[in-house]
């Protein structure tokens, strides 16, 4: 049981896919324009994440070494476009919010890099709850950074209005360029405060890069640390 | 207007007004992580626009003989699996066949099965129901964006790492806030077309 907690606090403070290890940067910056959309966003990926952490776990001794890559997509996709569906059917505004990016949460590197380096390796309820515990991580990160952008953007977070009315919105924050902003203040305050991130623990991740996680297929990591 | 004219205006808009890595945060993984050096980031950019090109005519015909309509809900598991194959594809042929290109591109083509550049601008294309000439040009103007975002990054962070700027900013914030700017740049852009 110690194991499931911890499994957990890892996904959500230690290893916090978005604030330490830096993972997944285009759905966060993208659907971030307000708190709802984060964490909507958030809690697609956190289903398709603790259901394929599950089934890839269940299949570790079934799915041969060399083809474990296509093997971990299709389970990926086919849990994507399970979600895509239901959210279709029952959350319409959400799934018109959200477009395009809820097919991408296939190449999200999140899931494949815990489909690699955890549930691969580890037994179907650790893995789970892994799972869990990282979409969670996820899913209060967008949330974060979907309510700082919303009320400097527009005074409101989740729609209701904190601001007062006399506040001017700086509309550029949930324009394209105030996503960069927030997350440029965000990782330079964790650099400030020495708190462990990706930014500045040199080998700790992949330096912020999606396919550092997919260890093995990735000739470019040892190309870069040769640099 | 002509078509051809038509055709050409969507080429400036998916390149500049609607960039893929700055306005639609498609592709941010490799924008932020290859673009160290000018050259590495040329050939990002080039393998980029190979693979989504490659990849956009082969999914749009799958997608129009194959999947249809009745088949549409495939799309996400079809279209990821032929990018994933497509890329291996091209890397062993141009590793065989052509070896100083596999040099120069080879390293960045693992990386691309990963951009969802690649995955969006299949997707997108079939969900807005294009013909295939305008597939091929909305998916060649989405790669050259990618291709001219990604080599000014790499411009600004060559001159960057010679600047003194404040401790805390050094690494991936300050090249965040050089993403910012130039998004703001390219916001623009929107209302021209």
């Amino acid at each position: 049981m110690s194991k499931v907690f911890e499994r957990l606090y890892n996904g959500i403070i230690k290893e916090n896919p978005t604030f330490v290890l830096m993972l997944g940067m285009c759905p966060t910056l993208a659907v971030t324009t307000g708190a709802m959309n984060g964490l909507g966003m958030g809690l697609s990926t956190c289903a398709v994440l603790m259901m394929s952490n599950l089934m890839i776990s269940l299949l570790r001794r079934f799915i041969p070494e060399r083809v474990r890559m296509p093997a971990y997509i299709v389970v990926v996709a086919s849990f994507v476009t399970v979600v895509e569906l239901l959210m279709q059917a029952y959350v319409r505004s959400l799934y018109a919010s959200l477009g395009l990016y809820i097919p991408l949460i296939v190449v999200n590197c999140i899931i494949l890099g815990r489909a690699e380096s955890y549930a691969s390796k580890n037994p179907p309820l650790v893995s789970f709850f892994d799972g869990v515990g990282m979409g969670l991580g996820f899913t209060l990160a967008l949330t974060v950074i979907g309510a700082v952008r919303e009320l400097l953007g527009a005074g409101t977070v989740f729609g209701f209005r904190v601001m007062p009315q006399s506040f001017t919105p700086i509309s550029i924050m949930v324009l394209a360029p105030g996503a960069f902003f927030v997350l440029a203040c965000l990782t330079a305050l964790q650099n400030k405060l020495g708190a462990p991130s990706a930014t500045n623990k040199k080998g700790f991740t992949c330096d912020g890069r999606c396919s550092g996680c997919m260890d093995k297929s990735c000739s470019m990591r040892e190309e870069s640390d040769k640099e | 207007m002509s078509y051809i004219g038509t055709l050409f205006i969507g080429i400036i808009s998916a390149a500049l007004v609607n960039n893929v890595v700055l306005s639609r945060f498609l592709g941010l993984c490799p924008f932020l992580g290859v673009s160290k050096k000018t050259s590495t980031a040329v050939g990002m950019g080039a393998a980029v626009i190979a693979v989504i090109s490659l990849s956009s005519a082969i999914t749009y015909f799958i997608n129009r003989y194959v999947l249809r309509e009745n088949l549409a809900y495939l799309r996400t598991i079809v279209f990821i699996l032929i990018i994933a194959a497509l890329v291996q594809t091209v890397e062993i042929i141009l590793k065989k066949k052509m070896p100083s290109l596999y040099k120069a591109l080879g390293v960045y083509l693992p990386l691309i099965t990963t951009n969802c550049a690649v995955l969006g601008v299949a997707i997108d294309s079939a969900q807005k129901g294009y013909n295939f000439a305008e597939t091929m040009v909305y998916s060649v103007g989405t790669a050259l964006g990618f291709l001219i975002a990604i080599v000014i990054m790499a411009g600004i962070r060559e001159r960057i790492e010679k600047n003194n700027i404040p401790e805390s900013f050094k690494g991936m914030p300050i090249v965040l806030v050089t993403a910012g700017l130039m998004a703001i740049a390219f916001v623009g852009f929107s209302g021209t077309l």
